[in-house]
C-alpha cells in the first residue's frame, strides 16, 4: 500500500538547536525522526543520554551527522538552522535532494546577496532583488519546489513543557500545509495554515526587530502602557514594511504576524528581547552578542530592514531608531524619548 | 519613396523534414481517427466536469448558466463563423433543462447525462480542427508561392521579376536561436511551442516557420475570430488549427478545450498556443499568461507518467519571441489598451479586418521591406527547467534530474490539482522571463523607446494619459541629443546581451547615424501617421504619440528607463 510506505519513512530535521530539538520531539509523537547535527559530539551525546540542550529526547528521534543519509531516507525535511548558516547548509544538502522532497523550514531571517567587495556595513540600500527569504534560498539552491515554513508564537521552552501553543504552516502548496499539519498537530499544539509564504516569513523577521525594542522598554523599567503602545505601533510598522517587501496585510494581522509579535514582545525568554533588555541596562552590543549561545536574528534584521526601507522610501520609525541605538551610538533613553516625541497623529491606515 | 535599408541576406539553409511522410505525423493520425478522438475528448471532459460539479444541483446550475450565457452571446455578439443552428440548439437545450423538473429522479438523471453529452460533444466538434494532407500541401505551397513572388516582384523592378527566386522568404523572416534543438526535441518527445502574440499575422507566420524548419504540422490553438476571415479560415483549417473561442467562458466549454489539448498532447501531437491568450494590446511582451491551456501540458505530462511509468514520453515547452518593425493593427490595439487602462471602459471584441485588408497589408509588407524575426528559445520541461539536446531536464547546476519526481508523493505519481496550478504559475513566469531573454531588439524598437522616454522625461508632472494628450507640435528632440541618448541605451543593450538577458538584431551594430535612420525608416512604416520621423531641421518629431507608445513598450521590462 502506498500510504504505508510513505508513512513508514522517517521525517528529517536539520539543526539540533533549541527550536530544531523541540520540533523533532513534537514530530516524534507521530513519526520516526532523523535529527541532523553537524557536530559528532552532539550526535553521540543524544545517543548516550537521550538529551539535548536540556530537553529530553523522544525515543523516536535518531540523531545523525550524515546529511546524504538523511536526504535519502526522508521525503519531508525540516531545516531549522540560523539564517546566517542557512544558505551554506542548504547548499550542502542540495546535491542529495530530489524534486519529490518537501522542505518546511523554521528559520527566521533574511539572506542577502551582495556584490563582490560589498559588506552589509558598506552597502547603502538593499532592494528585494538582493534580499531573500529562506524559502527563496531553498528554491535558488535546490531542485525542491514544494517549500513551506513554520512561523508563529512558538517559544521552544514552553512547547517542550507541553504547554498549549500554535504554529502557522505557510506554503503555496496545500500539500505542504497538510503534510505539516499532519506531522505537527497534537492535542496541545494547534497548526494554522496560510498561503502567503513570503508574508509569513517577513512577519517572522520583523517581529524580532520589535522584540528588541520590547526588551529595551522592560530594561528601562517601563510598564504595560508603553508595551501596548510599542506592540501596536510595531504591528503598523510590520504592515508597512512587510507590504513593500512582498507580504499581504492579512498575514500580518494573523497568528504569524500579531500573534507572534505579542508573544515575542512579552517573553523574557526570547533572545531578541534579551538583547534589548541588556542594552537598556547599559551593556554593549558586542559583549551581549559574544556571550549568547544562539544568534539574536533581530540584530541582523534591523540592518537589512533599514537598508530596504531606504531603497523603497518608507520610514519605519522603530527600526530606524533601533538602528541608531545598535550601530550609531544613540542611547536607549534618547531613542525612547525620540520615539515618544515623534509626531504621529494618524493611528493606522491599512488601505 | 526612399529605399529602405534591409538586413544582410540570410545564410540559413533549408531544413530537411524530420519525419518522412505526412502519414507519420501525429496530427494526421489524430484527424484520421477524428471521430474516436472526439468521443474520447467528450467522455473525459464530462468526467472532469462531473468531478468539478459533483452534486446534481451544481451540475444543473452549471448547465443553466451555460445556456444563459450562450443565449446572451447570440443576442449580443454573433460572428460569421458561428453555426447557423445555434439559436435553435440552445433554446432546445433550455427547454430540456426546464422539463427536467417534471421528470422522476431516475429519468431526470438520464436526461441530464444526455444534455451534458450533447453540449460537450458539440463543443468538441467545434474546437477540433480537420487536418487534411492534401489541403495542407496545397496551402503550404500557396503561402510559399505568394510570399516569394511578392517579395521578388517588389525587390527587382523588372518585368518578369515575379517569377524569379532571387530573394527567398528567409531573407525577410529571420529564424534564430535553438532551431537544431527544437528539431531534435520534436523527435524525442512532444513539443509545445508558445510564441508571443502581437499580430493576426502571427498564426500564419508561425505555421510557415514550423514547416520551413522541417517539422510536421502542429496543432494550433487559434482564436475563432480569425476564422471569420475566410482566407485565414481556409489556411488555418488546413494547417492543423483548432479553434479557441474567447467569448465562451463557461465551464463545459473550457473543460472540453482543455481536454482536447491535453489528450492531443498525450497522443504525441506537437502543439502550439499563444499563451498570452490574445494579441498584446499594449505592445508589451506578455507578462501575464493564460494558465488554462498551459496547464494542459502539465496534466498531460503527469498522465503520461502515470500510464507509462519510467519511459513516458516527455513534453517540451519551447518559448518563441516574434519581432516586427511594424504591426498592422497597432493603432487599434493601443487604442483599446489605453481605453481600458485609462477610462475603465471596455473594448468591443470586434475585428476590423476582412480578407481584403489583409491581402493589401501582405502586399505592402512584402513590397516594402521590414523584416520579421523569430527567436526560438531553448527547450524547457513542463516544470520550466532547461533541457539538454537529448531532452534531459537539468537543474540550475546542470545536473540531470527526473521531472517525474515533481509529481510524486510518497514514492508514487499522484494527482494534485492545487499543486499543478502552482506548477502552471511557475511555468508561466518561466516562459515570460525566457521571452525577455530571447527577445531581439530592432533598431525601430530602440528609436521608439528612446524618443518616447526622452519626451516623457521632459514632462515629469504629467501622468501617462496627460502626456499622451500633448499636442505633437510641442514635441521635438534635437537630433544630436537624441543620438547621444540612443548610443547610451544601445550600449546598455549590448551589456544586457553579454549577460544573456536579451538579444539584438545584427543590424543594430554599426554607426549610430545609419542605425537611427534604419530605425526611423522602419518604425511603424505603413501607418498613415508615422510614429517617428525627422523634420526639415533634422530633428526628431512624432505624428502619433499613441502608436509611438506602442512601439516603445517593446523594450519595457529591461530597466532601460533609468538611463534616460
Amino acid at each position: 500500500m502506498t500510504l504505508r510506505s510513505s508513512s513508514d519513512k522517517p521525517i528529517g530535521v536539520i539543526g539540533a538547536g533549541n527550536f530544531g530539538t523541540v520540533i523533532a520531539n513534537i514530530i516524534a509523537r507521530n513519526r520516526k525522526v532523523l535529527l541532523y547535527a553537524r557536530d559528532e559530539k552532539v550526535v553521540k551525546k543524544i545517543l548516550e543520554t537521550h538529551e539535548n540542550r536540556g530537553y529530553k529526547m523522544s525515543k523516536n528521534v535518531l540523531p545523525t551527522s550524515d546529511m546524504e543519509y538523511l536526504a535519502s531516507q526522508c521525503d519531508v525535511i525540516f531545516p531549522i538552522v540560523p539564517s546566517s548558516h542557512f544558505r551554506t547548509v542548504i547548499k550542502t544538502l542540495a546535491p542529495f535532494l530530489h524534486p519529490y522532497h518537501i522542505l518546511i523550514h523554521g528559520t527566521k531571517g533574511f539572506d542577502i546577496k551582495l556584490q563582490k567587495g560589498e559588506t552589509i556595513e558598506t552597502v547603502k540600500t538593499l532592494s528585494r532583488k538582493q534580499v531573500r527569504t529562506m524559502s527563496e534560498v531553498i528554491q535558488e539552491e535546490t531542485v525542491v519546489v514544494r517549500v513551506g515554513c513554520l512561523a508563529g508564537p512558538n517559544l521552544a521552552k514552553e512547547l517542550a513543557q507541553r504547554q498549549p501553543g500554535a504554529t502557522v504552516v505557510a506554503s503555496h502548496f496545500q500539500e505542504v500545509i497538510q503534510t505539516g499539519k499532519r506531522l505537527l498537530r497534537n492535542d496541545r499544539f494547534q497548526v494554522y495554515e496560510n498561503n502567503d509564504l513570503v508574508g509569513v516569513e517577513i512577519a517572522g523577521v520583523i517581529k524580532n526587530i520589535i522584540a528588541i525594542a520590547a526588551g529595551m522598554l522592560s530594561g528601562l523599567g517601563y510598564g504595560e502602557n508603553a508595551k501596548g503602545l510599542l506592540i501596536s505601533r510595531g504591528a503598523v510598522e510590520m504592515v508597512y514594511l512587510g507590504k513593500v517587501l512582498g507580504g499581504d496585510t492579512k498575514t500580518f494581522l494573523g497568528v504569524a504576524g500579531i500573534g507572534d509579535l505579542i508573544t515575542t514582545c512579552n517573553s523574557p525568554m526570547s533572545r531578541n528581547y534579551t538583547v534589548g533588555f541588556r542594552l537598556a541596562k547599559g551593556e554593549k552590543l558586542k559583549d551581549i552578542l559574544e556571550d549568547m549561545e544562539e544568534v539574536a536574528e533581530g540584530v541582523n534584521a534591523i540592518r537589512i530592514a533599514k537598508k530596504c526601507s531606504e531603497y523603497y522610501k518608507v520610514r519605519p520609525l522603530i527600526t530606524d531608531t533601533l538602528y541608531k541605538v545598535l550601530f550609531e551610538g544613540m542611547t536607549v533613553q534618547d531613542a525612547l524619548d525620540y520615539l515618544m516625541r515623534y509626531p504621529l497623529n494618524v493611528d493606522i491606515k491599512l488601505t | 519613396m526612399a529605399e529602405i535599408l534591409v538586413e544582410k541576406k540570410n545564410k540559413n539553409i533549408g531544413y530537411e523534414p524530420i519525419l518522412d511522410g505526412i502519414p507519420d505525423w501525429p496530427v494526421y493520425q489524430l484527424s484520421k481517427n477524428r471521430k474516436e478522438f472526439l468521443e474520447e475528448v467528450t467522455a473525459k471532459a464530462i468526467e472532469q466536469i462531473r468531478l468539478l460539479r459533483p452534486s446534481r444541483k451544481q451540475l444543473i446550475d452549471e448547465l443553466e448558466a451555460t445556456v444563459f450565457r450562450e443565449q446572451n452571446r447570440l443576442k449580443r455578439n454573433r460572428w460569421r463563423v458561428d453555426p447557423k443552428d445555434e439559436p435553435k440548439f440552445w433554446s432546445r437545450i433550455k427547454n430540456d433543462l426546464i422539463e427536467l423538473n417534471t421528470k422522476t429522479a431516475e429519468e431526470a438523471g438520464k436526461k441530464e447525462e444526455e444534455i451534458l453529452y450533447e453540449i460537450v460533444h458539440r463543443y468538441a466538434n467545434e474546437i477540433a480542427g480537420s487536418f487534411k494532407p492534401s489541403s495542407y500541401r496545397f496551402a503550404r505551397e500557396v503561402i510559399k508561392f505568394w510570399f516569394v513572388r511578392l517579395l521578388n516582384g517588389a525587390r527587382v523592378k523588372k518585368f518578369g521579376a515575379y517569377f524569379r527566386n532571387q530573394y527567398s522568404l528567409r531573407d525577410k523572416i529571420h529564424i534564430v536561436g535553438k532551431v537544431k534543438m527544437l528539431r531534435k526535441l520534436a523527435k524525442e518527445g512532444t513539443v509545445v511551442i508558445v510564441p508571443t502574440h502581437f499580430s493576426n499575422l502571427d498564426s500564419i507566420l508561425i505555421g510557415w516557420v514550423i514547416h520551413s524548419l522541417g517539422l510536421p504540422a502542429f496543432l494550433y490553438g487559434a482564436g475563432l475570430n480569425l476564422f471569420n476571415i475566410k482566407i485565414f479560415a481556409y489556411f488555418m483549417n488546413s494547417l492543423g488549427a483548432y479553434k479557441v473561442d474567447r467569448r465562451k467562458k463557461n465551464l463545459p466549454y473550457l473543460e472540453t478545450l482543455r481536454m482536447y489539448s491535453n489528450l492531443a498532447l498525450q497522443k504525441g501531437a506537437h502543439s502550439l498556443f499563444f499563451p498570452g491568450g490574445t494579441r498584446s494590446r499594449s505592445g508589451l511582451i506578455e507578462k501575464q499568461l493564460k494558465l488554462g491551456l498551459l496547464s494542459t501540458a502539465i496534466e498531460a505530462q503527469r498522465n503520461l507518467y502515470i500510464e507509462n511509468k519510467p519511459d513516458a514520453k516527455k513534453i517540451f515547452v519551447v518559448p518563441v519571441t516574434l519581432n516586427y518593425h511594424f504591426v498592422l493593427e497597432a493603432p487599434e490595439l493601443i487604442e483599446d489598451y489605453l481605453q481600458v487602462k485609462g477610462q475603465d471602459r471596455y473594448f468591443a471584441e470586434e475585428d476590423n479586418y476582412g480578407s481584403f485588408q489583409l491581402i493589401k497589408f501582405m502586399f505592402k509588407f512584402f513590397t516594402k521591406g521590414s523584416s520579421i524575426s523569430v527567436s526560438v528559445g531553448p527547450g524547457l520541461d513542463v516544470m520550466g527547467n532547461y533541457v539538454d539536446d537529448d531532452g534531459n531536464s537539468l537543474d540550475a547546476n546542470g545536473q540531470i534530474i527526473n521531472p517525474r519526481e515533481y509529481f510524486m508523493t510518497g514514492g508514487e505519481v499522484t494527482i494534485d490539482k492545487q499543486r499543478e496550478n502552482e506548477y502552471t504559475r511557475m511555468l508561466s513566469s518561466r516562459i515570460v522571463s525566457e521571452y525577455h531573454r530571447i527577445n531581439r531588439v530592432f533598431a525601430s524598437h530602440l528609436v521608439a523607446f528612446v524618443a518616447f522616454e526622452m519626451w516623457q522625461r521632459k514632462y515629469p508632472k504629467l501622468d501617462l494619459f496627460g502626456f499622451l494628450r500633448l499636442p505633437e507640435e510641442d514635441l521635438e528632440i534635437d537630433y544630436e541629443e537624441f543620438k547621444a541618448m540612443f548610443k547610451k541605451v544601445r550600449k546598455e543593450i549590448y551589456n544586457l546581451k553579454d549577460q544573456g538577458k536579451v538579444y539584438h538584431a545584427t543590424h543594430l551594430k554599426g554607426e549610430a547615424d545609419i542605425i537611427i535612420r534604419r530605425g526611423l525608416d522602419n518604425v511603424g512604416i505603413f501607418h498613415l501617421k508615422r510614429p517617428l520621423l525627422r523634420n526639415k531641421k533634422g530633428n526628431i518629431v512624432t505624428q502619433d504619440l499613441n502608436v509611438l507608445y506602442y512601439y516603445h513598450n517593446r523594450l519595457v521590462g529591461y530597466d532601460l528607463e533609468k538611463l534616460i
